[in-house]
């Protein structure tokens, strides 16, 4: 039992200090290296790029490829899986692979343009934040990815072996927690996004169009109708826990309130799926909110002139000038709220706190199959699958939207 | 005289002004409008009432069947006992302390990052963004194990420091998004008069775009502010067996776990935490529909 002391104070403000310190002074260091490093690796990349012309680019970009492709299986197969695990037998050749991907570099044709000294600037903004990212997210990516090929549980804690792609075979074959197996998950999952973006976008769209007219006492509205995405989520997805409680909950007490039956919230899994989904929608309409207001009020109303002037109702305004101006930003929104949907720990976790299986999502499933059960070989094959889907659908639907074009020119 | 001879205005009462500031809607119109509106507001508003509710009861009627918000005999009890005989200050302190810290390591990374994505063409461009968008899509319960390996091997467990460096670089990728949005939407005119009169490319960043950009920064500092302060997966797995050095998440996850759900301290709890976070909202809710809109409408 602590107490809140200056002494705990001032040894955490020391701590918390001093990593904002080291952090800045890091990126200034490593700021000023690459400023002063790209003159002299511009000359070198000119020099390797005069000597090797004669071969041609379609060949120097085969070998670069293949170079750097080589050093990537290399280091995936060289990350070390356990904390106690011996480095791997080909391990100690790192400076082999460090020259390779040198070399790998330096071979390609695009090495003189990365290397002209105008592009030292945006270089060296970016390599602080490049360099956070390659240690906490590329690295774990590798870690995960190396994993997924071995039979790294409980049973082969200390030495696991290669398996292949029997994990993400066992994916679709093998139950993926105890009892479940891959394919309900899915369809819960999908179901789960599908419920929650339909009603995020809808009541957002709805409550942005009510705000956007001219109305008393919009900016409480406004403030009210933030609430559940201010509070902090654990909080709401707690307290909502506590309020499907079978007896004392809000929930069921109006249900009865209003003569229907108490639903048991916390035991029938249909009745669990639906408190998430309750939840969910209800943090969530505020962000769409927010955001679509904000493009409603970038619409200028000549644009609803013309149309009145056209006889166009209400109805029809809507769907042919709302709707398609909004669209820039309705994409990305959809986008990121399919995928902040389709991966939200915190709601499906805190509601059913690891009790039903069967109101797992892809990813609680993924954390109980990692942290509950510790089959860790499985679960990273498992991550690979989830990501694939996501990135698959995203993709898909940037596609065909065409929603990120502008954003990436 | 034709002034005087033209219909008198009739001037309308405060209650006639309440319904007829719309320009169109008819009153009856307005008036569901109004209605509808208030009962969103009620849904959005009443969960966070019962926790407040519930934090104000007596000790002996936390469980009861009754939806009134303010119960007969309220008392801060709870909040007493929070704040003086547990350890929720000191994670409370701790949370701040991580999270603040998170915020500003979080900005000036992603400021400068996305300032080079948004004015420069550099090769390896486009794959860098997509490759920063498709981070959002990696399940979080899949990088924890081998961060975890990692802050092991680099004596970061159980600190505040692992904390800070992994959060401050989970929100990067989004924050750099945002940035880059709203840096686009800068006319590029401004930096080059100012290149013209002799001043560096880095400091016109800094006097120019960086002043401009104070509502998307704001959002980018709410946001990582939030991605840290609402966490607990990674807090979990990085500090769990050091109890002083609990964030809030963890602390008020353990009142409600107990065998006995210990609803009178977690409402309390609840309410304290969230105070500062929605007052921290409320504030910068003006900058956050320009902030978060006005990158995606230019694009």
């Amino acid at each position: 039992m602590e107490f809140l002391t200056l002494d705990v104070i001032l040894n955490s403000l020391g701590e918390v200090g001093s990593t904002v310190l080291y952090i800045f002074v890091g990126t200034v260091i490593l700021e000023v290296v690459v400023y002063f490093l790209w003159r002299p690796l511009e000359v070198f990349s000119r020099l390797i790029g005069r000597m090797l012309s004669p071969l041609g680019n379609a060949i120097r970009h085969v070998i670069s490829t293949l170079l750097l492709v080589g050093v990537l299986v290399f280091t995936v197969a060289s990350v070390s899986v356990g904390v106690e695990q011996p480095p791997p037998p080909w391990a100690p050749y790192w400076p082999l692979a460090v020259v390779a991907f040198l070399v790998g570099a330096f071979v390609s044709p695009t090495a003189p343009k990365i290397f002209h000294w105008q592009m030292r600037l945006p270089y060296m903004l970016f390599a602080p934040a490049l360099v956070g990212l390659l240690v906490l997210v590329i690295y774990p990516l590798l870690w995960e990815l190396n994993v997924s090929f071995t039979n790294l549980n409980p049973r082969h804690f200390k030495s696991p072996d290669f398996v292949g792609l029997q994990n993400y075979i066992e994916v679709f074959t093998a139950p993926v927690l105890k009892q479940v197996t891959f394919f309900p998950v899915f369809l819960r999952t999908i179901l789960w996004t599908v419920i929650n973006i339909a009603f995020h976008v809808t009541g957002g769209m709805a409550l942005a169009l009510l705000l956007n007219r001219k109305l008393r006492l919009k900016g409480l509205y406004r403030t009210l109708l933030v609430f559940p995405w201010a509070i902090p989520q654990p909080v709401a997805c707690l307290a909502w826990r506590g309020e499907f409680h079978f007896e004392y909950g809000f929930v069921n007490i109006m249900l009865q309130r209003l003569g229907l039956p108490a639903v048991q919230w916390m035991t029938s899994p249909t009745w669990n799926f639906a408190a998430m989904c309750i939840t969910n929608i209800w943090l969530g309409i505020p962000f769409m909110m927010v955001i679509l207001l904000g493009g409603l009020q970038s619409i200028a109303g000549e644009y609803y002139e013309a149309a009145e002037i056209d006889g166009a109702s209400g109805w029809q305004q809507f769907w042919n000038v709302t709707i398609p101006l909004l669209q820039p930003i309705l994409t990305p929104a959809i986008i990121l709220g399919t995928v902040w949907t389709f991966t939200n720990f915190n709601v499906p976790f805190f509601i059913n706190q690891n009790e039903l299986e069967t109101s797992d999502t892809l990813v609680t499933a993924l954390f109980r199959s990692a942290f509950q059960y510790f089959n860790l070989g499985d679960a990273a094959a498992f991550a690979f699958v989830n990501f694939g889907i996501l990135l698959v659908f995203a993709i898909l639907y940037i596609r065909a939207t065409g929603g990120l074009k502008g954003a990436t020119e | 005289m034709t002034a005087t001879v033209s219909p008198q205005r009739h001037k309308p009462s405060a209650w006639e002004r309440f319904f007829k500031s719309g320009r169109e809607d008819s009153p009856f119109k307005r008036i569901v409008i109004h209605a509808v509106l208030i009962a969103c507001c009620i849904i959005a508003v009443y969960p966070v009432l019962r926790v407040f509710s519930v934090s104000i009861r007596p000790g002996d009627r936390l469980l009861s069947t009754s939806l009134a918000i303010i119960p007969e005999d309220a008392t801060f009890e709870a909040y007493r006992t929070v704040l003086i005989e547990k350890e929720f200050p000191v994670w409370l302190w701790n949370s701040i302390a991580i999270t603040t810290s998170t915020a500003i390591v979080g900005v000036i990374l992603a400021s400068s990052s996305a300032y080079a994505f948004s004015r420069w063409r550099f090769p390896g461009r486009r794959p860098s963004l997509v490759f920063l968008l498709s981070t959002q899509m990696l399940p979080a319960p899949m990088m924890m194990v081998p961060i975890y390996i990692l802050a092991l091997k680099l004596g970061l467990t159980q600190t505040y420091r692992g904390l800070v460096i992994a959060y401050s670089i989970t929100s990067v990728p989004f924050s750099i998004w945002i940035l880059k949005g709203y840096y686009d939407t800068i006319p590029h005119e401004l930096e080059e008069a100012a290149l013209i009169d002799g001043v560096s490319r880095l400091s016109a960043f800094w006097r120019i775009i960086l002043p401009l950009s104070t509502p998307a920064l704001a959002i980018v500092f709410l946001f990582s502010f939030m991605t840290a302060w609402n966490d607990y997966l990674l807090a979990r797995v990085m500090i769990a067996s050091e109890r002083s050095l609990w964030t809030w998440v963890l602390g008020v996850r353990d009142f409600q776990s107990q065998f006995q759900t210990q609803w009178g301290l977690f409402s309390a709890a609840s309410i304290l935490v969230s105070i500062p976070v929605m007052a921290l909202f409320l504030y910068s809710s003006k900058w956050l529909i320009s902030g978060l809109t006005l990158g995606s409408v230019k694009g």
